[in-house]
């Protein structure tokens, strides 16, 4: 720690900290436009100038590094005048765009002429101006706007590992560009408009939409891929208009995937708004009275082991806690959770979760990923393992991949091979990474879902366990053992066991007439035209995607944004989501309508509000109890059960074949087709 | 006083002979009233009547949804809406004032960067139901249509004082 004096005020910093840090510790706030917290220090903006004991001239504060004993004068004179005049020459070439800017309200340059610059323009000559580039379908250009900050270079350089953007010429020339006329190949292209700090990189979708001042902010969780980002949902009226990220360190800093960022058009296209019926093999309107009625006249006579129940992948952690209690009301143990097959052995948490946790990537020395492109399934995961391997310094992260020859992971990884054959021969010791894990204090094992939707997905997950306790990575210390999950709601379902009970079936037993009645909860993402002609299918879900065409009664249930909810990370951190907006039509809270039909059926859930719903949820399982989660390692090594299939040998294959369109709200989402056809599919957009 | 006086007063009627004299002087002063529909009082140039959006010579409407109007308005009277046109301009979609909530201020007319929304010197709107005083941007660009030489020479003589 070093001791510093800010404006007469003692503080003290660690070593190495810059000027500006010390004043923000100091509580002083200090004007900045290319610092960025998560970046690299560029110093090119000369906002930050500070004065410092014993210097001639003001400092830029954000690369300056401290000394013992040394006085930082954040509010003097010169400093004044210092930050008038930057912020004078910004403005030169700045336009007066500010009423057409979607920036406008929530701009730094606008809040810092404000608050630092001088009250009128002395500049009498032309501005320059600068031609806008195309950077894809997400991130809108008014290259005319930008202050040459760099941040953007030094985001998507550094965190989203993709070096695409760059500047050319010097001076009052320089121009941010992508060299060639190019989408940007990222899956965290949305955080530029986050980080620019004016208005030259926006939000193409929701372009001139709407003001900062406008909306009305929901925190939330994105329930798009499992890392459980947090977020803040920005409603206007009935609609949520756009998602931001919400800053938590433990989980996603302060990023945020496209999916996640910009499906939001797709909330309030496709939706169910009322219940539907099948009559005479057509879908009619219905009241939520003939719906539950024809339910229960229908589930009459059925006898529990003939009804099923599936649960979707953003289905919120109540709603599943309903489903299953219903079904066991019902006298059934057929309920699944895992639409993609996946196997896992829930008889011990540890078993399924992300356990060394986010931020424990960071303590990582080497990481083996098993089966997943953690890029596309968790893309700001992904960008916390880039953090790593930068931080560590050229091989200071040895990351090994096991699956995905051709992905780019946005760092260096090596691949040993594709399929399971590989991790036996890493388990014998045969590759020289085996010794590279042995060596690392703490080994990382990452194992994802292109190896446990498969067949033997249990057998590879005990086989990954063994080699983590092989090399060490489970110690009381530190628990390298890891799922990535794809799906949001699979670990509360996990967790509240919406797994086929004993003599239970699971998603592929119900499926060809394995059930008579079966109930699906939001669940679109398995084969709907293997659902057996004679069975009796009820879509509880918000959006007519595949559960909703073969279904014979329809319930319209919410999205994340509309109900309050609580949602369990990959690492199994316990969240919560608020209600942002209210659901359209007749749509109803899942767990109310499951708690409706109960009494319909006669078979009342004992619970009428969302707090005895919790409480039944924390009886169910303690986790749902206790909101902190903490990162913990673990003395019993005991293996996984392999599951009855043994490993074969064929290579791992992705699970996801199209990041932007996995489940029904990127499909109907406008953009995310977009992006899917620029992306995913070029050469069928050229085509066309 | 005494009660002498004020008797005396009272008999010789003075207090009605100085009020009829009043009368009398005013009578044959010029009116202070005019004969209001067919004349009409003078307007200064910063009167505040019924609102018009305004469009360049060109036909370009000038409005480009910035929303300061609606964020300024203190009677939470205007809506706008917005998106870009097929050219990629920002314009509204929907522009409309709810003409029975404003309280004619101004403000709106003094946060617009491009003197798109003015409050012109017509004051003869009233209508026969208040569904009429919900005016729409198609309302307001025909008012802007139809008062536009009035409304440029006002903000002229407005403009030195600014
Ligand atoms: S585009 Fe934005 S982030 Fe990039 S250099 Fe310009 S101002 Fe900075
Ligand atoms: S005159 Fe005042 S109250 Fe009326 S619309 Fe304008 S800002 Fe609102
Ligand atoms: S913030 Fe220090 S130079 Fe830009």
């Amino acid at each position: 720690m070093v001791k510093v004096t800010v404006d007469g005020l003692p503080v003290e910093v660690p070593a190495g900290s810059s000027a500006l840090q010390a004043c923000e510790a100091a509580g002083k706030e200090i004007p900045r436009f290319c610092y960025h917290e998560r970046l690299s220090v560029a110093g090119n903006c000369r906002m930050c100038l500070v004065e410092v004991s014993g210097g001639r001239k003001p400092v830029a504060s954000c690369g300056f590094p401290i000394g013992e004993g040394m006085h930082i004068f954040t509010d003097t004179e010169v400093v004044r005048r210092a930050r008038r005049a930057v912020m004078e020459f910004l403005l030169i070439n700045h336009p007066l765009d500010c009423p057409i800017c979607d920036q406008g309200g929530e701009c730094d340059l606008q809040d810092q002429a404000f608050g630092y610059g001088a009250d009128h323009s002395r500049y009498r000559e032309n501005k320059r101006a600068v031609t806008d580039k195309y950077l894809g379908p997400l991130v809108k250009t008014v290259m005319t706007r930008c202050i040459q900050c760099t941040r953007c270079i030094r985001f998507s350089t550094e965190i989203a590992g993709v070096p695409e953007l760059g500047g050319v010429s010097r001076g009052e020339n320089l121009e941010i560009t992508n060299y060639v006329e190019k989408a940007l190949t990222s899956e965290l292209s949305g955080n530029l408009i986050d980080i620019c700090p004016v208005g030259a990189l926006t939000s193409q979708p929701y372009a001139f939409t709407a003001r900062s001042w406008e909306l009305r902010r929901t925190d939330s969780i994105d329930v798009c891929d499992a890392v459980g980002t947090n977020i803040v949902m920005h409603a206007r009226g009935a609609a949520v208009l756009r998602i931001v990220p919400r800053i938590n360190d433990e989980v996603n800093e302060e990023w945020l995937s496209d999916k996640g960022r910009f499906v939001v058009d797709g909330f309030r296209r496709r939706r169910l708004d009322r219940p539907w019926g099948r009559v005479d093999g057509r879908l009619q309107p219905a009241s939520w009275q003939d719906a539950f009625s024809t339910i229960a006249t229908r589930l009459k006579n059925v006898p529990g082991e003939r009804i099923g129940a599936i649960a979707g992948d953003m289905c919120d952690a109540e709603s599943m806690m309903a489903l299953k209690d219903l079904m066991e009301t019902l006298g059934s143990s057929n309920i699944d959770c895992r639409q993609d097959g996946a196997k896992y052995d829930t008889s011990r948490r540890d078993f399924y979760t992300f356990n060394s946790g986010i931020t424990g990537i960071e303590d990582a020395d080497a990481l083996l990923i098993v089966g997943t492109i953690p890029r596309q399934e968790a893309p700001v995961l992904n960008a916390r393992i880039r953090k790593r391997f930068l931080a560590a310094g050229r091989g200071g992260f040895p990351i090994a991949m096991i699956g995905a020859p051709n992905a780019d992971p946005t760092y260096a990884a090596t691949v040993l091979g594709e399929g399971p054959d590989t991790l036996a021969k890493l388990a014998a010791g045969e590759l020289p990474f085996a010794d590279v894990l042995k060596n690392a204090k703490n080994p990382m094992v990452i194992v994802g879902h292109g190896a446990l939707t498969r067949p033997d997905g249990q057998a590879i997950a005990k086989a990954c366990w063994d080699l983590a306790v092989q090399v060490g990575a489970i110690t009381a210390g530190w628990h390298g053992f890891n799922v990535l999950h794809t799906a949001a709601s699979r670990v509360a379902g996990l967790d509240l066991g919406l797994v086929p009970g004993t003599g239970g079936r699971d998603v592929a037993g119900m499926l060809d007439g394995g059930v008579d009645v079966l109930w699906l909860l939001g669940a679109d993402e398995f084969a709907t035209d293997r659902i057996g002609p004679e069975t009796f299918v009820i879509y509880q879900g918000h959006h007519g995607d595949a559960g909703a065409a073969r279904a014979d009664v329809i319930l319209p249930g919410t999205l994340y944004a509309e109900k309050p909810g609580t949602y369990t990370n990959t690492e199994g951190r316990v969240q919560e989501a608020f209600r942002a907006i209210m659901p359209p039509g007749d749509a109803r809270e899942d767990w109310r309508i499951l708690r409706a039909f109960s009494e319909v059926a006669g078979r009342k859930l004992p619970y009428d509000t969302l707090e005895a719903l919790r409480a039944r949820m924390a009886r169910a399982n303690p986790v749902f109890g206790q909101p902190a989660w903490v990162r913990h390692g673990t003395t019993d090594t005991t293996a996984p059960q392999a599951g009855p299939v043994s490993v074969s040998s064929d290579p791992f294959r992705p699970v996801i074949a199209d990041y932007y369109l996995t489940h029904a709200v990127c499909r109907a989402s406008p953009t995310m087709e977009t992006c899917s056809g620029i992306y995913v599919h070029p050469a069928i957009e050229a085509a066309e | 006083m005494g009660t002498l006086s004020k008797a005396a007063r009272s008999m010789l009627l003075s207090e009605l002979v100085t009020g009829m004299s009043v009368t009398l002087k005013a009578f044959f002063k010029p009116k202070a009233t005019i004969n209001y529909p067919y004349e009409k009082g003078v307007l200064s140039p910063r009167f505040r009547g019924e609102h018009a959006l305004r469009r360049y010579p060109n036909g370009e409407e000038r409005c480009i949804a910035c929303k300061l109007c609606e964020a300024t308005c203190p009677a939470e009277a205007i809506t706008i809406e917005a998106e870009p046109r097929d050219d990629g301009s920002r314009r509204t979609t929907r522009y409309d004032i709810d003409m029975t909530k404003c309280i004619y201020c101004g403000l709106c007319e003094e946060a617009c960067p491009v003197d798109a929304i003015v409050e012109g010197p017509n004051y003869e709107f009233a209508t026969e139901t208040r569904e009429e005083l919900m005016y729409n941007k198609d309302k307001l660009l025909a008012n802007g249509d139809r008062w536009e030489s009035v409304l440029a020479r006002r903000l002229e003589l407005d403009a030195p004082y600014r």
